[in-house]
């Protein structure tokens, strides 16, 4: 059948506009991975290039001879953000199945507990002052955990998908088995709500990998330090930098193309793997709209 | 029979009793969020008092209302007001619209293939933190190197040093931020319209009617519930700021701070650069209380029209 003129120009209308915006998504990776090819000398001399005038692989070299630093970097960061997307998904999803569950007399009260964080706060500087002067967590991995930890909304989330998707007969069924509570949610509404948990997880994995807000605000010791502070602090600084590919910071040290190429090492890594794990963060982003 | 004596007891220790193991299943949240956002809630008397160190939040004198006048004298009030609403409605306008064009060009596309690769390209962004962002736009932007001044120098014209320039932001900010969060919002809108019944399209298509006249009266109308749900979220963080993307991209930038200065970046800058806590406190309390009247204003009026659009 053919199509009518009118298919064929929205297509056409698509292609164009679409095309264009997943360029412009795009476009400024790509330019970083070229422009991170490039030698030092070009880049000094003629800017960044759509393709450079002399390529070199010099920072990488440099990144790759004296991986340690960065290495430790990556261990924080992976350290932090598995134990904390761990504990996050466990400890959210147990308080989502209390307050999913009818015959919790005070669900409704539990669930304002939660909502109202999101309506009013203390500000910064309380919280600052909290965590750092009261709760003396500053310099310690388990302020990068704590910190990013819960998410209202998640909770919230898992909250309708538990109580909507799970039926309230086989939760019966099993305490008439001699079940308990704990074994309910641990053998049957957890492995049950296994898809909305996947995506849920990996919203708090991201929010872990790419927090650098709670380092910025709370560790000031070097090897404690994950991924994306480290970068910001390497984009700041020369002298970080050199430090970073255990260097002295030398006039020869190819300071403008070490930044790309660091920046290519600390996001390379989510580039590579997010196509494959897209379709959940689809369907997240779908069970989270359902009910706002 | 038993039920019957059971239903009876409805106190509150026999509740406690009855489902106690639940209720310890919900205390490592419920003490999470007392010591994380409870505790520092009774800590914003901070904003009323001279604070120094020593003293901390609770021993330090109370000063009345200075931090505020303080705060409305230095002129930072109405600038950072006036910044974070201009902004964040920009924001909330661009975010909205192209989400919703991204949503229904994909959705009409032929070829599955084409949707998922663009699709997925205009989903990058979503997954790369603002600090990367911040090292893709100086890339892009700085004066001695970037590539745009590149271009530009090499159709022979004067080089432009964006980061001087505060006219220009009012557009670079809203630019990126569309760019980092219309893949999210178009999975959202996409959505939507997956879930719209086909039925009613077909029989448009029968009776003559064209695409575009279809998407303006079946697609467009039905996406409106979804539509109302994120500008009510918008408009309830109208006075919170995009702090990751200001400071990121902005910084503590000498030439745009008047430009780009929204509550949060005062607030923090208050409190890290100068250690002014008053100011950083008295700006942080009116944002919260600012916050708070507007969601419940805005709710009450959606509560109002229509019961089941508000949030609580």
């Amino acid at each position: 059948m053919k199509k009518s003129p009118d298919l064929v120009a929205i297509n056409l209308l698509g292609w164009i506009i679409i095309g264009f915006l997943a360029l412009v998504a795009t476009a400024p990776f790509l330019i970083l991975v070229i422009n991170s090819l490039s030698s030092e000398h070009s880049i000094i001399n003629y800017g960044y290039q759509l393709w450079p005038k002399e390529f070199s692989a010099d920072a990488y070299t440099m990144i790759f001879e004296n991986p340690q630093r960065i290495l430790r970097v990556y261990g924080i960061t992976i350290l932090v953000t598995g134990l904390g997307t761990g504990l996050s998904l466990l400890l959210s999803s147990m308080a989502a199945y209390v307050v999913a569950r009818r015959e919790v007399k005070y669900r409704n009260v539990l669930s304002f507990f939660l909502y109202f964080t999101q309506l009013f706060n203390g500000g910064l500087v309380t919280y600052y002052l909290l965590v750092s002067r009261d709760l003396h967590l500053s310099n310690t991995l388990w302020v990068l955990i704590l910190v990013p930890m819960f998410s209202v909304m998640n909770i919230l989330i898992l909250r309708n998908f538990i109580a909507t998707s799970i039926p309230e007969s086989i939760i019966e069924s099993a305490r008439i088995d001699g079940m308990d509570d704990l074994g309910i949610f641990f053998r049957i509404v957890l492995p049950l709500s296994a898809p909305v948990l996947a995506s849920i997880g990996l919203f708090t994995a991201l929010g872990y990998w790419n927090d650098w807000w709670t380092p910025m605000m709370f560790i000031q010791k070097r090897d404690l330090q994950p991924l994306q502070y480290t970068l910001y602090q390497m984009l700041a600084s020369v002298t970080y930098t050199a430090q970073m590919v255990g260097n002295m910071p030398t006039v020869n040290l190819p300071k403008e193309s070490l930044k790309l190429a660091m920046t290519v090492v600390a996001t390379g890594p989510i580039i590579l793997i997010y196509p494959f794990l897209q379709k959940h963060f689809v369907a997240g982003i779908t069970i989270g709209s359902v009910k706002g | 029979m038993t039920t019957k004596i059971l239903h009876n007891r409805q106190g509150f220790l026999f509740e406690m009793i009855r489902n106690g193991r639940l209720y310890a299943m919900f205390m490592p949240v419920a003490v999470y969020f007392l010591i994380f956002a409870y505790l520092p809630m009774t800590g914003i008397v901070v904003a009323f008092k001279d604070f120094n160190y020593q003293g901390g939040i609770w021993g330090s004198p109370w000063n009345g209302w200075d931090n505020f006048r303080y705060f409305i004298e230095s002129g930072k009030l109405v600038q950072v007001t006036i910044n974070t609403l201009l902004y964040n409605t920009l924001f909330l306008v661009a975010y909205l619209f192209f989400s919703i064009l991204v949503a229904i060009l994909i959705s009409e596309m032929g070829s599955r293939l084409a949707k998922k690769t663009f699709q997925t390209m205009l989903f990058l962004p979503y997954f790369i933190s603002w600090v990367t962002v911040s090292a893709l736009v100086y890339n892009l932007f700085n004066y001695e190197y970037g590539l745009m001044n590149t271009l530009v120098k090499g159709w022979g014209m004067e080089a432009v040093d964006i980061y001087a320039d505060p006219n220009l932001w009012p557009v670079i900010l809203p630019f990126f931020y569309v760019w980092k969060w219309v893949g999210f919002g178009s999975v959202l809108f996409l959505a939507s319209i997956a879930g719209q019944d086909k039925e009613c399209h077909e029989a448009a298509s029968i009776d003559g009617a064209n695409i575009f006249y279809r998407i303006r009266r079946i697609t467009l109308p039905q996406l409106k519930p979804t539509i109302i749900i994120l500008l009510l979220l918008g408009v309830g963080r109208i006075m919170r700021g995009e702090f990751d993307m200001f400071y990121q991209l902005v910084g503590t930038n000498g030439n745009l701070i008047d430009a780009t200065d929204i509550i949060d970046t005062l607030v923090f800058r208050s409190l890290v650069s100068t250690q002014d806590f008053g100011m950083s406190s008295a700006a942080g309390l009116y944002q919260s209380i600012l916050c708070f009247v507007i969601i419940l204003a805005v709710n009450g009026i959606v509560r109002r029209q229509d019961k089941s659009q508000a949030l609580f």
